[in-house]
């Protein structure tokens, strides 16, 4: 154990030092997520990938990039809500609607991914190492803070090259008591007690603001975090597909579901009669 | 005579007199290293098999280039026909950027086992397979990748990916040129998405049906009925299914005809 954490505790600038090809491949193959990326070889590189990948700046681009869509998170009494669609689009297709938004970094943090897709599996499956690893060096958790900054100071490393993430960093540890960050792939890195993002976070905002309350219980907390994202699910064409809620309490995070949008629409307007804009008659 | 060669701008006074065009303005080319080669893939995991499948032909454009190209790879055998191979790779998009990453993922599993002395299990090789496309972030592989084979606990597995490698393991998926076709008629069929138990309820009280995995045999007739449908209304499928099922024994290769117009 002591080997591969002295391994990877080596600088990226020593690394570049192996030299024989059979070496490279031998770390390429140990330290799976690695840090060299394949450029194209021309000298506009980052253009050329936006006329490649980026569908909105030209919706006939050849690479439909997968990308995920509105998520929140919010801070109160006990503890933080976690909660997000799962639908992926690929321009006007839908990709999938079974996403799993929320990334286990460990037992008591989770990360949310909005922007793209495999951007944020990725940064956030380096950044679940890199937490271990820091983990293994001190002998303790570490806080929300220092993983947050980590992604905030990597992504800022790729800064203009074209990565597109809008993340939440979400934990309760023992020095900060529940803690969340926003993280985007600007390089903003902010603290707060309420965050939406994506495409439906306008919507999400609008539910989440007007109920929100510092004091709230629990299940009141719940429900508040399911029915921001039913309600952007329900403007926002980007979103849809299945709830999943997340709970992160002291004691670490605790799943409340992954459940399909559709019959909790139905129970909340003809149960609560909420969506009065929907007509449930047929005729 | 001259006038029957000459264009219609060049009908009177010397050619260089003309205004110039459009064509004689300088031109950047820009640097397109991509060709769709069309075609399309599916695959469908089941209780204790995953089945994947592919059409054989290969288009540029307008053009059939070839009716018989693979899309379906076996990875991690032995010898050059891959013998003994538990996971399988379909890739569709650039035949080329398929090839290459098949080569490479398949040169990386085999490594897995010389060095560990066991095969690599197949969410190790999703999770690997995952990475080989995102290190190629900034210039990407041309394709949408679905990896299949059996997972520890001996049910069918099934991992699908976008070009750039975010991944998710699925009972089913359809990729390339006609996925828009085969994927909803996926859903209905082995999800039984919108179906509902008749006299359940009324409106929408009506309890939805609980998607359960399906028999092998009703899979394969699922992946033909597809294809052939998708043959009927998509250009750049046709001539060929090859269909992988993989079982606890190993995998199994089909190939059927397909319409060759």
């Amino acid at each position: 154990m002591d080997a591969l954490v002295s391994q990877l505790e080596t600088p990226r600038s020593q690394q570049e030092l192996y030299n024989s090809e059979e070496e490279q491949e031998q770390l390429a193959l140990s330290l799976s997520p690695s840090l060299k990326f394949a450029l194209p070889p021309i000298a506009q590189s980052q253009a050329w990938l936006r006329a490649m990948t980026d569908d909105y700046s030209n919706p006939n681009c050849p690479i439909k990039i997968a990308h995920g869509t509105t998520t929140l998170a919010f801070r109160f009494q006990g503890g933080i809500i976690v909660c997000t669609d799962s639908r992926a689009t690929a321009g006007n297709w839908i990709a999938s609607q079974t996403v799993k938004k929320v990334i286990e970094i460990n037992s008591s943090l989770l990360g949310t991914m909005a922007g793209g897709a495999a951007d944020c599996q990725y940064w956030l499956a380096y950044l679940g190492m890199q937490c271990r690893l820091h983990e293994l060096r001190s002998k303790r958790r570490i806080t929300v803070a220092a993983a947050s900054k980590i992604l905030a100071n990597l992504v800022y490393s790729y800064k203009g090259m074209g990565l597109s993430m809008g993340t939440m960093c979400a934990g309760v540890t023992p020095q900060e008591g529940p803690a969340l960050y926003y993280i985007d792939s600007d390089g903003t890195r902010l603290a707060g007690n309420l965050f939406c993002v994506g495409s439906g976070q306008t919507f999400a905002y609008g539910v989440l603001d007007a109920e929100y309350r510092y004091d709230l219980t629990d299940e009141e907390a719940l429900e508040l975090g399911r029915r921001s994202i039913l309600a952007a699910m329900h403007r926002d064409a980007y979103s849809g597909g299945f709830i999943n809620l997340y709970h992160v309490k002291e004691s670490g995070w605790v799943k409340h579901g992954f459940n399909d949008m559709n019959p909790i629409f139905w129970k909340t307007k003809l149960g609560k009669g909420e969506f009065s804009n929907v007509t449930a008659d047929l005729n | 005579m001259a006038g029957m060669f000459a264009g219609p701008q060049e009908m009177m006074g010397y050619s260089f007199n003309t205004a110039p065009t459009s064509a004689s303005e300088p031109r950047q080319h820009s640097f397109y290293p991509y060709t769709d080669n069309g075609g399309s893939t599916l695959g469908i995991s089941g209780a204790d098999f995953t089945i994947m499948a592919g059409d054989t032909r290969s288009t540029s454009g307008y053009s059939i280039n070839s009716r018989h190209v693979p899309k379906l790879f076996l990875i991690g055998g032995e010898g050059p026909k891959n013998k003994g191979a538990r996971i399988v790779l379909s890739v569709v998009g650039f035949a080329a950027d398929g090839d290459a990453l098949k080569e490479k993922l398949d040169k990386e599993v085999k490594m897995y086992k010389y060095q560990h002395g066991k095969p690599m299990t197949v969410s190790a090789c999703a999770q690997r397979l995952s990475h080989i496309l995102y290190n190629k972030r900034f210039f990407p592989y041309y394709v949408h990748a679905i990896l299949g084979g059996i997972d520890e606990e001996g049910k069918g597995a099934l991992y699908s990916y976008d070009p750039v490698g975010s991944y998710e393991r699925e009972q089913c998926r359809a990729a390339g040129a006609a996925s828009s076709l085969i994927m909803p008629f996926l859903d209905n069929q082995v999800n039984f998405k919108n179906h509902h138990i008749p006299g359940s309820g009324e409106g929408h009280d009506l309890k939805p049906v609980v998607a359960t995995p399906l028999p092998k045999e009703t899979v394969i007739e699922l992946v033909r009925d597809a294809f052939t449908s998708a043959v009927e209304r998509h250009i750049e499928v046709g001539d060929g299914l090859q269909m992988m099922i993989l079982t606890k024994d190993g995998v199994e290769e089909q190939l059927l005809p397909l319409k060759k117009d």
